[in-house]
C-alpha cells in the first residue's frame, strides 16, 4: 500500500465524490431501505382504504396514484437499488477484486437515482396529480387520457434505465476483468453468477423500457400514433414492448435473490451447495427463457391461439429450471448440521413461499385458466409471493447475513428472529386470503368491492399492518447494530460461511484485496 | 372435488376467521353469506366453465402433492439434520443422475398438463357457430351492449352502476349487490351460444364474468371475440377487470340468463321502446318534464365526475360553469362531442338520445342555482346534430 492511499474523504465530500464500491454499496442500501418504506407507507394507505367496503380514506383517483406509486417505488426504487447496492458490496469482495472496474461510473449510477424519484414523487404534488395507471402504465390509459405529470413520470423512468444500464455495464465489466488469479468463471460465488446473468438481463431490457416510454412521449407530445389505432397504431403494441421489458425484469429481482439463498443455506447447514453447476445452467435457462414469455402477461388481449398455445408451453417450461434451484437447496440442507440464525430464518422463508409462489405461477401459466385469473387478486397474491416473500426476504436475509462484516458489529438475534417471525406471519396473513378473493371473483386494483370480499380484505389489511411495522423493527435492530452492537472480530463472521469476503478482516476496510488473493 | 377442496382450505383457514369474526365481525350483515367466505374458483354455468375449474383443481391437486413431497422432505431435515442433535455434516455436493431425474420428471408431468390445458383452450377460442351476436362496448365507466340483428333495427343500451354515492361515502345502507347492480343488465337466452364482440371507446377495460367464463379485452380501435353459453338462468355478475381510471372499481358487468321466450319478448320489448324514444323525438315537452328526466340522466352520466350538486370533482363545476350559462351552442358542443382538450370529458352525442340529451341540458341550465330559465327539445338536439 503507498502513501497515496488513505481512508475515505471527510464529511459530505465522501459521499457526493465517493468511488468507493463499499461507501456506494451503502448508500444504494440506504436510499432503498428508505424508498422501501415510502413503497410501504403507499402499501398500508391502500390496505387501510381496503380494510372496509365504501370509499373511507381516499379519493378513488388518489386510489390509483397509491397503487402506480406503490408498483413502480418497490420495484425501481426499493428491490432494484438494494440489489444493487449488494452486488457494490459483495462482488468485489467475492471475486478478489480491490473495487468495481468503473468507480466514477459507479458514483454516476448511485447519484442520479434520488434526483429520478425526487421527480417521480413530485408528480403527486402536481396540477391533476401523479401518474394513476398502475406500474404497467397501459396505453391509452397512460397517454391520452394521462394527467399532464405523465411527462415528469417519462423523464423519470428514462434516469433510472440509465442508472441500471449502468450498474450493469460496470457489473459485468467487474466480473469478467477484476477475477482474482485462479477465480475461474466456474468458481465464482453464486451471487456473483446470478448478478452477471441479471446484469446481461439489464443492459437487454432497459432499453426496450426506454424505447416504450418515449413512443408514449411521443404520442403525447409529438402527434405520432403508436399506440392510437385511430392513426394506425395498436394500443397492444404498448402491452407486447412493455412485458418484453417487464418479464426480464422480474427475473432481474429474483435471479440476485436466488444467489444470495445459495450463499447463505450452505453457510447455514455447514455443506457445500449442492449442484453448484446444475444451479449456473438453470440460472442461465430461466434467463434464455425469460425473453420468450412475455406475452403471458398478455392472455386476454385477443392473441391467436397459436401465438397462446406458444407462450403458454414456455412459460410451463420455466418450471423446470425454478424446480432444479429449489431441489438444490433443500438437498443442500440433506444431512448437513444446520443452525437456524436469522438469515437463515429468512431463506427457509424464502424456500417455503417462493415455491407457493411459484406454485400460483405455475396455475397462472395455464392459458385457459388464466382466463379467470387474470388481473385478480389471485394475480396480486402471486407476484407478492415471489417478490415479497422472494426478493424481500432474501434481501433482509442478506443484510443480517452480512452487516457484521460490514460494520463489525453483531446484531439483536432475539430481535433478528422476532423480525423474522412478526413479518412471516404478516405477510401470510395479508397475502394468502388474496388467492380467496382473487378466486372467488374481485379484480385488482379497484379502490372499493363488494360486501362478499369483506371479511378476507379485512384480515389482509391487519395483516399488511403488522407485517409494515415489523419493518420498523427491522431498521431499529440495524440502527442498533451500527451504534452500539456488540463487536466481532473474527474475520470469518458464522462458523459455516466460506468464500473470499470472510477472509478479510473485520469490519472490511475502506480497501479490501488490494493486492488480488491466490484462489485455489 | 370442489367441496374437498373448499374445506380443505376453510379447515387451513378456520381459527383466523373464528378469530377475527369473533371480535371483528362488521356491521353490515351480508346476505350473501354463502359468497362471503367463498375461497375457490365457481366451475359456473358453463361447459368451459367446468372444464377450466377441473383444469384449475387438477394443476392444483398436483402443485400441493409436490409440495408435500417437498417441504415435507425439506421439515424432516429442518428436524432432524440440525447441529443441535450433534449430527456431522454430510460433505456431498452434486449428482448428475439426480439433477437429470429432477429435470426429466418436472417435466413429463408438464407435459401432462399441457394436454388438457391445450384441448380447453381451443374450446375457449372457438367463437364459431353463435346464434346471437352481442357487441359490447367499454367505456369510462360503463358498459354498451348492442345487440346486432340480421333483419330489424339493433338494440342498445348503456349499462352504469346502480349503486348510489350514498352507499359508496357510507351515508346509506351498502345493499345486497352493492357495486355489482347495474341500471339495465345484458340479457341473453339460456342454452344458446351467444358470441360478444368486445371493443372500448376510450381506454382498454376487460370483460370479466366469472361464473360465464368470459373475460376479454376490450381495446380502442380493435374487435376481440369471445362466447358464451349459459346452461342455468340467474344472474350473473362480474366487473371491468382492467385498469381504466378512476372509476374502474364502479362498473360491473350483470348478465340476466332468461329463458328463450322470455329474451324473445324482452328483445321485442326493446325494439319497441326504440320506436317509442323515435315518436317523443317529435314532442315538445314542459319544463317539469325535461327537469325529471334531466335529473335522472344527470344522475347516471354526469354524477360521477360532475357531483351530485354540480359541483365538480374530476370534472369542472356545472354549477356557475360558463358553459352551462352561456349560449347554447357552446353547452350543446361540449356534451355532444366531448372536450378536445380534457379526453375525461366524453362526447354524449352517442351515448344519449336526442330526449335525454335534451333533458339533461335543460336539467344543468337550470339546476344548481344556474336557473337561465330555458328549454332545451329533442327537436333542437336533433336540429344541431344535422348542422354541424
Amino acid at each position: 500500500m503507498g502513501d497515496h492511499h488513505h481512508g475515505p474523504a471527510k464529511g459530505l465530500s465522501r459521499w457526493l465524490f465517493a468511488t468507493n464500491h463499499k461507501d456506494i454499496g451503502t448508500m444504494y442500501l440506504w436510499f432503498s431501505f428508505a424508498m422501501f418504506l415510502v413503497g410501504g407507507a403507499f402499501a398500508m394507505i391502500i390496505r387501510a382504504e381496503l380494510f372496509q367496503p365504501g370509499m373511507q380514506l381516499i379519493r378513488p383517483e388518489f386510489f390509483n396514484q397509491m397503487t402506480t406509486m406503490h408498483g413502480l417505488i418497490m420495484v425501481f426504487g426499493a428491490i432494484m437499488p438494494a440489489f444493487v447496492g449488494l452486488a457494490n458490496w459483495m462482488i468485489p469482495m467475492m471475486i478478489g477484486a480491490p473495487d468495481m472496474a468503473l468507480p466514477r461510473m459507479n458514483n454516476w449510477s448511485f447519484w442520479i437515482l434520488p434526483p429520478a424519484f425526487l421527480l417521480l414523487l413530485a408528480t403527486m404534488f402536481m396540477e391533476g396529480g401523479g401518474p394513476a395507471f398502475g406500474w404497467t402504465f397501459y396505453a391509452p390509459l397512460s397517454t391520452t387520457y394521462a394527467p399532464p405529470s405523465v411527462t415528469f413520470f417519462i423523464f423519470g423512468v428514462h434516469i433510472l434505465g440509465l442508472s441500471s444500464i449502468m450498474g450493469s455495464i460496470n457489473i459485468v465489466a467487474t466480473v469478467m476483468n477484476l477475477r482474482a488469479p485462479g477465480m475461474t468463471y466456474m468458481k465464482m460465488p453464486l451471487f456473483v453468477w446470478t448478478w452477471f446473468i441479471t446484469a446481461y438481463l439489464l443492459i437487454a431490457v432497459m432499453p426496450v423500457l426506454a424505447g416504450a416510454v418515449t413512443m408514449m412521449l411521443m404520442d403525447i407530445h409529438f402527434g405520432t400514433s403508436f399506440f392510437s389505432a385511430a392513426g394506425g397504431g395498436d394500443p397492444v403494441l404498448f402491452q407486447h414492448v412493455f412485458w418484453f421489458f417487464g418479464h426480464p425484469e422480474v427475473y432481474i429481482i429474483i435471479l440476485p435473490a436466488f444467489g444470495v439463498v445459495s450463499q447463505i443455506i450452505p453457510a447455514f447447514a455447514r455443506k457445500p451447495l449442492f449442484g453448484y453447476d446444475s444451479m449456473v445452467y438453470a440460472t442461465a435457462s430461466i434467463a434464455f427463457l425469460s425473453f420468450i414469455v412475455w406475452a403471458h402477461h398478455m392472455y386476454t388481449v385477443g392473441m391467436p391461439i397459436a401465438g397462446e398455445l406458444f407462450f403458454m408451453y414456455a412459460t410451463m417450461l420455466i418450471a423446470v429450471p425454478t424446480g432444479v434451484k429449489v431441489f438444490n437447496w433443500i438437498t443442500t440442507m440433506w444431512r448437513g448440521a444446520m443452525t437456524f440464525e436469522t438469515p437463515m430464518l429468512f431463506c427457509i422463508g424464502f424456500v417455503v413461499l417462493f415455491t407457493i409462489g411459484g406454485f400460483t405461477g405455475l396455475m397462472l401459466s395455464i392459458a385457459p385458466s388464466d382466463f379467470q385469473y387474470h388481473d385478480s387478486y389471485f394475480v396480486v397474491a402471486h407476484f407478492h409471493y415471489v417478490m415479497v416473500a422472494g426478493a424481500v426476504f432474501s434481501m433482509t436475509a442478506a443484510v443480517y447475513y452480512w452487516l457484521p462484516k460490514w460494520c463489525g458489529k453483531m446484531y439483536n438475534e432475539t430481535m433478528g428472529k422476532t423480525h423474522f417471525w412478526i413479518s412471516f406471519i404478516g405477510f401470510n396473513v395479508t397475502f394468502f386470503p388474496q388467492h380467496f378473493v382473487g378466486l372467488a371473483g374481485m379484480p385488482r386494483r379497484i379502490p372499493d368491492y363488494a360486501l362478499q370480499f369483506a371479511d378476507f380484505n379485512m384480515m389482509s389489511s391487519i395483516g399488511a399492518f403488522i407485517y409494515g411495522a415489523s419493518q420498523l423493527l427491522f431498521l431499529y435492530n440495524v440502527i442498533a447494530t451500527i451504534v452500539g452492537g456488540k463487536p466481532v472480530s473474527d474475520e470469518k463472521v458464522w462458523e459455516g460461511a466460506e468464500g473470499l469476503e470472510w477472509t478479510v478482516p473485520t469490519p472490511a476496510p475502506f480497501h479490501t484485496f488490494s493486492t488480488p488473493p491466490q484462489v485455489r | 372435488m370442489l367441496r374437498k377442496a373448499r374445506s380443505v382450505f376453510w379447515l387451513a383457514m378456520f381459527p383466523v376467521i373464528l378469530l377475527l369474526s369473533g371480535s371483528l365481525s362488521p356491521v353490515w350483515a351480508d346476505e350473501k353469506a354463502d359468497r362471503r367466505y367463498q375461497v375457490n374458483m365457481e366451475p359456473g354455468v358453463t361447459a368451459v366453465g367446468a372444464d377450466i375449474f377441473s383444469l384449475h383443481m387438477l394443476i392444483f391437486w398436483i402443485c400441493v402433492v409436490i409440495g408435500i413431497v417437498v417441504f415435507g422432505v425439506m421439515f424432516y431435515s429442518i428436524y432432524a439434520h440440525r447441529k443441535s442433535r450433534g449430527v456431522t455434516p454430510a460433505t456431498f455436493h452434486e449428482s448428475t443422475k439426480v439433477e437429470i431425474a429432477w429435470t426429466v420428471v418436472p417435466f413429463l408431468i408438464l407435459l401432462g398438463m399441457a394436454v388438457p390445458a391445450t384441448s380447453t383452450l381451443i374450446d375457449v377460442y372457438d367463437t364459431e357457430d353463435a346464434e346471437i351476436d352481442i357487441l359490447v362496448t367499454g367505456y369510462q365507466w360503463k358498459w354498451k351492449y348492442e345487440y346486432l340483428q340480421d333483419n330489424g333495427e339493433n338494440v342498445s343500451f348503456f349499462s352504469n352502476l346502480k349503486t348510489s354515492q350514498e352507499e359508496i361515502y357510507n351515508t346509506d345502507d351498502k345493499g345486497q349487490f352493492y357495486l355489482l347492480a347495474v341500471d339495465e343488465p345484458l340479457v341473453i337466452p339460456v342454452d344458446t351460444k351467444v358470441r360478444f364482440l368486445v371493443t372500448a371507446y376510450d381506454v382498454i377495460h376487460s370483460m370479466w364474468v366469472p361464473e360465464l367464463a368470459v373475460k376479454k379485452d376490450a381495446i380502442p380501435g380493435f374487435i376481440n371475440e369471445t362466447w358464451t353459453r349459459a346452461e342455468k338462468t340467474g344472474i350473473y355478475r362480474g366487473q371491468c377487470a382492467e385498469l381504466c381510471g378512476k372509476d374502474h372499481g364502479f362498473m360491473p358487468v350483470v348478465v340476466n340468463v332468461v329463458e328463450r321466450d322470455e329474451y324473445d319478448a324482452w328483445l321485442a320489448d326493446k325494439q319497441a321502446q326504440a320506436a317509442e324514444i323515435a315518436a317523443l323525438m317529435e314532442q315538445t315537452f314542459t319544463m317539469d318534464d325535461l327537469m325529471a328526466r334531466g335529473q335522472d340522466v344527470y344522475n347516471r352520466a354526469c354524477l360521477a365526475c360532475h357531483g351530485a350538486n354540480g359541483e365538480g370533482g374530476v370534472g369542472k363545476a356545472i354549477a356557475g360553469s360558463a358553459i352551462a350559462m352561456g349560449p347554447i351552442d357552446g353547452h350543446f358542443d361540449i356534451v355532444i362531442n366531448g372536450s378536445r382538450a380534457n379526453a375525461a370529458m366524453q362526447a354524449f352525442g352517442g351515448q344519449l338520445n336526442d330526449v335525454d340529451m335534451a333533458a339533461v341540458l335543460t336539467f344543468q341550465r337550470n339546476a344548481f342555482g344556474n336557473n337561465m330559465g330555458e328549454m332545451v327539445q329533442p327537436i333542437d338536439v336533433y336540429n344541431y346534430k344535422q348542422g354541424q
